[in-house]
């Protein structure tokens, strides 16, 4: 009887869990869904759940023909890798020396990091703007990547990782001789990897769903990255031909959704150790 | 010949003053323990003498060298810290190797070792690997070696540290309440290990702890650490029988040692509350006076000689080879007694038993905690003797 009880339980358990999964999922079905209907599927008066003919890849291959959607990628992969690079450069000896280190001053460089993180970057899209120009760096990859380079997050995040790693460590470090740029790159960087993870995936999904500063910074296609570089599209080549559109914005989340599933674990890892802290 | 000396180091913190004028002078092969209740500075003393801290003023001296503004890693020195500091994603081998690598390769030849490119760096990564193996044999890890610290046991855990710390030859060793994270059962057997470790590489070892046992079972001399002073530093025998103040006396052996208030009479005798300790103190009649008796000094039973005192017992705790009795005199506990007895098992609360003390083993102490005694010991000939 329990037993029975207990998969019943588990079945109602599963049901849920399913129900809700799906409903998060739906508007992804949706674009999938769309992305294979025929032009006329789209705007027929009647409701198909599937398409009324099948018309294979056809909107991938308009997506991919009518706008230069690989360079977009390209450009996105580019950008984001800089963005993460120049990310962790800033902000590993930044947040080494805010756990650490007993500097003067050191509270207010803190607090400037603290008050960078409360400030959404929608805020700073003006100002930034204003600044891009007369730095001359309208449309250019400088302008995408440069405003970017110095993340308050990641500082945050980092910072709270090193002030975990006990002072003994480093001390004995010290002691065994080792300089303080090799304690930093051959001990701590090591110790925080669950952070430096979760830093890049949180820095990646940023820049690479990225709308509003490229849509900014960027006139040209040619320096376009993935969502910009749809809307451009969008707008300038294929109005509202749904299927391809969809078909685009797919193939511009399908990065980001095969490395997430790739790392799967190590990301839920990342995520969890920065929950647990 | 002195492998580590310190001259008159003092230190603060802010306003708050931690070491005042600290002496200490370790021989080869020695082991010193800095024994003090939390907070008495000995942690401080030990990261001045690694480095990790700078003296405000004084001198530290190691083999005969003055390293009071050289940095950790240029001093020779070695330390086990409290939670061992391990590297806890380099395997066992990567740990003990460490400091080798660092004394044998220059920068570059460490970034580049990987790769393997040069001929001479990897004849030092064999000699250093020949190095930890050897060693690793020696402290019975070789099984282990190549394991992350973290699935490595307690002691386990502690030999590479060792290891970690004795691999560079280094003449002094530094160990920070190393034991303190161990359980009862393995602490005792850990600490025989260090011993027996330390004497086969014959280096000299300053040991902190806050745990008198310890610090009284494994060293030779020890330094009572009292209030950011050295309050007596002397061999464990010594500091037991011979307490350089009423503080150290206080503070040494385990149940705390009994005190008792008294005054000098015309004879030089002391009165206290019950007993007449019958001495010829050199103090004049009608001082203060504070009579301190270890508990093992405290009689139970008739007395020979001396007039014993019946004393109603209060509680017996048995430690199986013996036992401990809380003895006091009277109900409003005017006198009260802890005395350390073979026969406490005997006994029950309620007794009333005979107690004797005699005068010769009991300590005597001015009112400002110094010792006095109709025959004062000379510490200094004790110590070297």
């Amino acid at each position: 009887m329990t037993a029975r009880g207990s998969r019943f339980a588990g079945l109602g358990r599963h049901l849920v869990l399913g129900a809700g999964a799906v409903l998060m999922l739906l508007p992804l079905l949706w674009a999938v869904r769309i992305s294979f209907l025929p032009a006329e599927d789209v705007f027929s008066p009647q409701f198909h759940l599937l398409p009324s003919r099948w018309i294979g890849f056809e909107n991938y291959a308009r997506a991919l023909t009518a706008s230069p959607l690989p360079r977009f990628l390209l450009n996105g992969v580019g950008v984001c890798l800089a963005i993460i690079v120049c990310q962790l450069l800033v902000a590993i000896p930044c947040a080494y020396v805010l756990a650490k280190a007993r500097v003067r001053g050191q509270w207010l460089l803190w607090l400037a990091v603290l008050v960078g993180l409360v400030i959404p970057p929608a805020a700073l899209a003006l100002p930034l703007f204003i600044m891009a120009a007369q730095a001359g760096l309208i449309d250019t990859y400088a302008g995408l990547i440069l405003p970017w380079t110095i993340s308050p997050l990641g500082i945050f995040l980092l910072r709270q990782a090193f002030s975990r790693v006990p002072d003994e460590i480093i001390e004995a470090a010290r002691l065994d001789g080792l300089g303080e740029w090799e304690i930093l790159v051959r001990l701590l960087v090591p110790a925080v990897a669950p952070a430096i993870g979760a830093l890049i995936t949180i820095s990646l999904v940023a820049h690479w769903n990225d709308l509003l500063w490229p849509s900014v910074v960027v006139t040209s296609a040619s320096k376009a990255t993935p969502p910009f570089g749809v809307m451009l599209f969008q707008v300038q080549e294929i109005g509202s031909d749904y299927g391809p559109l969809l078909a685009g914005a797919i193939m511009i989340a399908a990065p980001l959704l095969a490395l997430f599933i790739l790392t799967q674990r190590r990301f839920l890892d990342g995520m969890a150790w920065l929950g647990s802290k | 010949m002195s492998v580590l000396v310190v001259r008159s180091v003092s230190k603060s913190f802010g306003s708050v003053p931690v070491l005042s004028n600290i002496d200490l002078d370790i021989d080869e092969g020695e082991i010193v323990s800095l024994l003090g209740p939390s907070g008495c500075g000995k942690s401080t003393l030990l990261r001045i003498i690694a480095g990790l801290e700078f003296a405000d003023a004084g001198a530290v001296e190691i083999g005969a060298r003055d390293v009071s503004r050289l940095p950790p890693g240029a001093r020779n020195i070695a330390m086990v810290f409290q939670s061992l500091a391990l590297y806890p994603h380099l395997t066992g081998r990567e740990n003990i190797a460490l400091p080798l690598r660092v004394r044998r390769m220059s920068r570059l030849q460490r970034i580049l070792s990987p790769l393997r490119l040069s001929a001479s760096v990897r004849t030092i990564e064999r000699e250093i690997d020949d190095a930890v193996d050897d060693l690793a044999a020696r402290l019975a890890i070789g099984e282990v070696i190549d394991r992350v610290p973290a699935r490595l046991s307690g002691g386990q855990r502690q030999r590479v540290a060792i290891g970690r710390a004795l691999v560079r030859d280094s003449r002094l060793l530094l160990l920070d309440e190393p034991l303190s994270s161990l359980d009862a059962k393995v602490r005792v057997q850990a600490r025989d290990e260090i011993v027996q470790i330390q004497r086969s590489f014959g280096v000299s070892c300053v040991f902190v702890t806050h745990d008198q046992g310890e610090a009284l079972a494994i060293s030779d001399r020890v330094a009572v650490m009292l209030g950011g002073g050295i309050a007596q530093f002397g061999t464990p025998a010594e500091i037991y029988r011979n307490p350089a103040s009423l503080d150290v006396a206080r503070f040494v052996g385990s149940p705390t040692i009994n005190c008792l208030e008294g005054i000098v009479d015309a004879q030089g005798r002391v009165h206290t509350g019950g007993f007449l300790f019958d001495t010829r103190l050199a103090e004049p009649v009608g001082r203060p006076v504070t009579v301190a008796v270890r508990p093992e000094h405290v009689r139970i039973g008739p007395a020979r000689e001396q007039p014993g005192h019946m004393l109603r017992v209060v509680r017996v705790e048995d430690h199986g080879h013996d036992g401990l009795v809380h003895l006091a005199l009277g109900d409003g506990g005017a006198l009260s007694l802890v005395a350390r007895s073979a026969q406490a098992v005997a006994l029950r609360a309620g007794d009333e038993v005979p107690v004797s003390i005699a005068p010769e083993e009991a300590l005597y102490f001015s009112p400002a905690g110094m010792p006095l005694g109709p025959e004062p010991v000379r510490i200094a000939d004790y110590a070297r003797g």
